[in-house]
């Protein structure tokens, strides 16, 4: 078992990590964002046309292959699957949409607080509101039902894509688009990114690092352990950011952010209670499907294609602020995760047998 | 007889099923799991609410039986 120190030090690992890139020349306190990665990744196959995010980077597929190698060598690869996909695909979805309203997954939350970005503040709030939510539910039974042993093959699927999205990217880069302006053109050196991402993929596996975990179990069982990991980042961020002067505290002029809180904290609001449905964070479900999870590779293609939805009809923010189809989503968006989470809930189960009269 | 069937969930689900099982103070109870992490934790759990636990394994199945000491 991994105690509070190595979570304490892995999550440091990622936090140096994020300003070592963010010094680097990846986007500022988005040194590690996985919603970005993923929403990059996505632009960078065309499947949205914001030319200023599309880049594959290669700390995402460095994520999953570092987890898929330390599976394999610790003898946790397995192939498991089919609890609930298509809700887990939706909720994917509608997770990287709130992200993109708040413009950032969890961990960018902690890197940009550590940044001195104020405007994450809310965005806590939100996230820590979402994940009691969700806790109230699981409370009452809420769950997805169980997943099965599938065809070893399947588990395969998704890091071998990985894999060969990465061989693109460094023999047929002309296959992809690469951002020429913008964050998307923002960029540490390829072999940085992916030794970095190989290192996370690796210690996140052997951790089971989670930012919602953390909060989850710090509310439901007292258990602090995940929270540790999240510690850890912010700490190590903020020394990291203030000793090469990328600190800079307030609310406006942020990288990459916007200042209407309202919507700050509804984006992860959003984020919260769908990562307590799905079991993890954007990080958690990128390792889980190098171990052969996938539920969480279709959770992946849900990140995506939310991704692309969020960038194709505007509903992702910018620095000017959220947009009108990004607040309709989200407040749409919660209504059916609400509905979602009692419907597979004990709450549910009482009204149908109390209503239905047997013989 | 208490038996809990948490195969193919992960945590925290494993948990709460069995903390349900426990709040009903049984005897003894069975939880089946199928995983490593979720065994840890079931383990950890019972421990710490004063049963002691022998664990068999099943295949892929791994069965936490538990007793009041």
């Amino acid at each position: 078992m991994i105690g509070k120190k190595g979570m304490i030090m892995a999550g440091g690992v990622v936090g140096l990590l994020s300003v070592v890139l963010g010094y680097f020349g990846n986007p500022a306190n988005m040194g590690y964002c996985i919603a970005c990665f993923v929403r990059d990744v996505t632009g960078a196959l065309g499947m949205h046309r914001a030319e200023v995010v599309q880049y594959a980077r290669p700390e995402l597929m460095g994520l999953v292959l570092g987890a898929f190698i330390m599976a394999k060598t610790k003898n946790e690869f397995a192939s498991k699957g089919g609890s609930a996909p298509f809700i887990r695909f939706f909720l994917g979805a509608l997770m990287m949409i709130g992200a993109l309203v708040f413009l950032g997954c969890p961990l960018r939350m902690v890197l940009r607080l550590a940044g001195g970005d104020l405007n994450a503040l809310p965005a806590a709030g939100g996230f820590a509101v979402g994940i009691a939510i969700g806790i109230f539910f699981l409370n009452r039974g809420f769950n997805l039902k169980r997943n099965y042993t599938l065809v070893s093959t399947e588990g395969y699927i998704f890091p071998m894509l990985n894999l060969l999205l990465l061989f693109i990217l460094v023999v047929f880069p002309g296959l992809l688009i690469f951002s020429e302006a913008g964050p998307g053109s923002m960029r540490a050196p390829l072999v940085l990114s992916l030794i970095s991402g190989l290192v996370v993929g690796g210690m996140a596996q052997r951790t089971r690092m989670c930012t919602m975990g953390g909060v989850r179990d710090a509310f439901l069982f007292r258990d602090n352990l995940l929270l540790m990991g999240f510690i850890g980042i912010f700490l190590i961020a903020l020394a990291g950011n203030l000793a090469l002067g990328q600190f800079n505290l307030g609310f406006a002029g942020q990288p990459v952010a916007h200042t209407e809180t309202l919507w700050n904290f509804m984006g992860m609001v959003v984020v919260g209670l769908s990562a307590v449905m799905l079991g993890g964070c954007p990080l958690r479900h990128l390792i889980l499907a190098g171990e052969g999870n996938t539920d969480s590779a279709i959770t992946v293609m849900g990140l995506m294609v939310g991704a692309a939805f969020a960038h194709n009809m505007s509903l992702a923010s910018s620095p000017a602020g959220a947009t009108s189809g990004g607040k309709i989503v989200v407040m749409v968006g919660m209504l059916i995760m609400l509905g979602i989470a009692y419907l597979n809930s004990e709450l549910a189960d009482s009204k149908v047998k109390g209503d239905v009269k047997v013989g | 007889m208490v038996n809990v069937d948490a195969r193919g969930l992960s945590c925290p689900q494993p948990i709460l099923m069995t903390k349900k099982a426990v709040e009903k103070k049984p005897e003894s109870l069975t939880v089946t799991v199928d995983n490593e992490t979720a065994k840890n934790n079931v383990l950890r759990f019972l421990n710490s609410s004063g049963y002691t636990v022998s664990i068999v394994e099943d295949g892929e199945d791994l069965q936490l039986i538990a007793k009041t000491n």
